[in-house]
């Protein structure tokens, strides 16, 4: 789990970007992959009116979703445990692990093969059952690779897009037995390949996220590209979904709208090579898959964003990660500066209602406002608007009305919030403002030539000699 | 409707009267530019009312999180504008501030929201209100040129007017526009965000100055100062230290910049 525990989340999220700003392979990196995964996502969507109008019934699918949630859910474990589905509720992490610990010891489990799960990621899944002995493998190639050279996912869809193919030619080189350096793609994935096909056949248990619940038909439907997630979910003898509380749906008609939002928005794919719709263990009659399905449901901070009605919308996410590809601030920073288990503007939305906004409010403010991941967000998250929010939120008297979420109030200080008022008290009352910004224009000759934060990049700031106002006294119309 | 709740936007017939809401950075370091607004305006028989008592719109409170101080100074802005008559903006990004969150500042108060939202019905970016409202169409008598066009996020997102600026550039016989790879994207300035992560806003503030250099555009032209004053202040800043005396890459305000085009050299 790649948590935010520090006393200074301000310093640390700014030595983290400056770590990646100074690396120019590493920005070269991002910048390439973020251009090639734009490209790739405007070539799925030529047509605005299609486009606009998917958004729309994709939007109004989550956001009715979410309105009917409570209903949902227990709609979704009836049918789910009807089909044989074993359905867990984790209020947080600890609990999340020690529920699917549990299914492990009691099937004397040694090893657990994972297909791509971000939820896992949040709940430090692998590193807690390390610990308690037993080995979970990553199977998606880009998370193969990321736990290959220990560390965490740089991106929700592309866990290992910071690395370029050198690198991973070299990781594989030093940590995979008999394996000899080589930079030829295809020959990579094979390598990767022959070592996944022995760990599928060895694990005990498989476990997966999921893209979609359906309460009417309690079905799992998980989508993939590499076969990998098929596997884990159908070799193993037992499968452990997990995922959160918000990915539920109600109608079977409701998925296809968003997996075709889903798989545009994120690779620019018409559809994925898989679409993996799970609904229940073997059968007495069938010949494979699992004898036992379990899912376990998450909350960790969900149904703090589900009690307020405009931070509800942050639930709506798909997961496509378009936003984190449309950011200026990401496609430079990259996904680990964020020190969040989801990185980007999604991450910045969705991290304080998981780890709390005294550790995270820095994220709500690395944003320019620009609006690119409210534009693509495939089912219209108003990101922007949340972003301003959380910024109200991190900075809000402590105890009062305003302060309503788990952290508020931890960025506020008596500097910023003073400076802030005496700026509005100028900007208020015009006489003021007219008095203030006179001493400028007059004192110009004075303006500071080193200006902070602003002259360390651009020429000083200098007021004209003549305001506005002043020229518009000489102007005859 | 839009996501903010207005109404899609219909045009009205040219006006007799405006207002001009001038923004606090044009008043204070860009004044020629409103000065022009006034001079394109008026050139079309339209009479401009220049309230003195405006001062900023509230954004730079609004967004860095500090939502009363924004509404003090927004409510301040609330009551000059009292004639029916277009606000036009030489700002996409003050003009967003004032048509998408006002109405949302003023939420719980249904008289001052009530009068938030007859406001943002009113109020147009200026490249907006001179294709739509006032069919710009004037003789570009200026010496052939290259340049570049930096729309603002909030023009393009917040107001959605990006192709407003283009098409006025666009009238102008002997202006080339040249685009810039990954037009669309940030200048990095957001406000308080330059100061609070310089590192991260400088380097997206040299990538784009470096994609428009690479047009081998002259100059960068935007209706929106906040850009202009990030964009050319980086450039200036590299000139700077690597000893360049002419600025490499100055910008203009559009408005200035179709005013010096087309008003024949009268002032």
């Amino acid at each position: 789990m790649n948590k935010v525990v520090h006393l200074h989340p301000m310093d640390d999220f700014k030595a983290r970007s400056k770590a990646v700003l100074d690396n120019a392979g590493q920005r070269k990196n991002f910048r390439g992959a973020m251009d090639f995964l734009q490209t790739k996502r405007r070539a799925q969507f030529p047509d605005q009116e299609e486009l606009q109008g998917l958004r729309e019934l994709g939007s109004s699918i989550r956001r009715y979703s979410l309105a009917h949630l409570p209903r949902l859910l227990e709609q979704l474990e009836a049918n789910l445990t009807a089909n044989g589905v074993q359905v867990h509720w984790a209020q947080n992490g600890p609990e999340a692990n020690a529920i699917a610990l549990k299914i492990a010891q009691r099937v004397h489990a040694k090893r657990i093969i994972k297909g791509k799960s971000m939820v896992s990621e949040e709940v430090g899944f692998n590193h807690f059952m390390e610990a308690a002995g037993i080995e979970a493998f990553e199977s998606d190639m880009g998370e193969y690779i990321v736990q290959l050279a220990g560390e965490a996912p740089s991106h929700i869809i592309m866990p290992a897009i910071h690395k370029t193919k050198q690198e991973i030619a070299q990781l594989f080189a030093d940590e995979v037995p008999g394996v000899t350096y080589t930079e030829d793609v295809d020959a990579l994935i094979q390598i990767g390949r022959r070592v996944l096909r022995r760990k599928f056949a060895e694990a005990d248990i498989g476990l997966s996220g999921v893209n979609f619940m359906v309460a009417e038909t309690g079905t799992l439907c998980l989508v993939e590209n590499e076969g990998n997630g098929r596997m884990c979910t159908t070799v193993p003898k037992v499968h452990i979904a997990i995922t959160g509380i918000e990915k539920v749906v109600e109608k079977l008609e409701h998925v296809p709208p968003l997996l075709s939002l889903l798989s545009r928005s994120a690779t620019g794919q018409a559809v994925t090579t898989y679409v993996n719709m799970i609904s229940g263990p073997r059968q007495p009659d069938e010949k494979d898959g699992p004898q036992e399905v379990h899912l376990i449901l998450l909350d960790n901070g969900r149904t703090q964003a589900y009690a307020d009605d405009e931070l509800r919308a942050t639930l709506q996410c798909i997961r496509c990660g378009a936003c984190m590809n449309h950011c200026p601030v990401y496609a430079r920073i990259g996904g680990h500066a964020y020190g969040t288990t989801y990185p980007g503007p999604i991450g910045s939305i969705i991290s304080p209602h998981m780890l709390g906004l005294d550790t995270t409010y820095p994220l709500a403010f690395a944003s320019t406002l620009c609006g690119a991941c409210s534009e693509v967000c495939p089912v219209k998250i108003p990101i922007t608007d949340i972003l301003v929010r959380l910024r109200n939120e991190a900075q809000a008297r402590p105890e009062t009305e305003e302060a309503t979420l788990r952290g508020s109030g931890a960025a506020r200080t008596l500097v910023a919030s003073t400076v802030w008022g005496m700026w509005s008290q100028v900007y208020s009352k015009s006489g003021l403002y007219k008095l203030a910004s006179w001493f400028m224009s007059r004192g110009r000759a004075l303006s500071p030539s080193e200006q902070g934060a602003w002259t360390r990049s651009r020429t000083p700031l200098v007021p004209a000699p003549k305001r506005l106002r002043d020229l518009m006294k000489d102007h005859k119309s | 409707m839009n996501p903010y709740g207005l109404t899609d936007r219909s045009y009205p017939s040219k006006p007799t009267d405006v207002y001009l809401f001038a923004t606090c950075l044009i008043d204070q370091f860009t004044p020629q530019a409103g000065l022009d607004t006034v001079k394109l305006l008026e050139r079309e028989g339209i009479r401009v009312h220049y309230p003195v008592q405006q001062t900023c719109c509230g954004q730079p409170a609004h967004s860095s999180g500090y939502p009363d101080e924004a509404r003090s100074v927004a409510l301040a802005q609330l009551n000059l504008f009292i004639e029916p008559w277009p606000v036009v903006v030489p700002s996409g990004s003050c003009g967003g501030m004032m048509r998408t969150h006002y109405p949302h500042l003023f939420a719980d108060d249904p008289e001052l929201h009530a009068k938030a939202m007859a406001l943002a019905e009113r109020i147009y970016e200026l490249s907006e209100f001179l294709v739509h409202v006032v069919n710009f169409n004037h003789e570009d008598i200026g010496e052939a040129c290259t340049i570049a066009l930096h729309t603002s996020c909030h023009a393009r997102r917040q107001m959605g007017v990006h192709e407003t600026s283009a098409a006025l550039l666009d009238s102008l016989d002997k202006v080339q526009v040249k685009e810039q790879a990954r037009i669309e994207e940030c200048c990095g300035f957001g406000g308080t965000f330059a100061l609070l992560y310089p590192d991260i806003s400088e380097a997206i503030a040299t990538d784009k100055v470096a994609s428009i250099k690479n047009t081998g555009a002259s100059c960068v032209v935007s209706a929106d100062c906040g850009c202009l004053l990030n964009i050319s202040g980086r450039a200036a800043k590299q000139d700077e230290l690597s000893g360049c005396k002419q600025p490499s890459l100055p910008g203009e305000h559009l408005a200035s910049f179709l005013w010096r085009r087309t008003n024949g050299g009268a002032a």
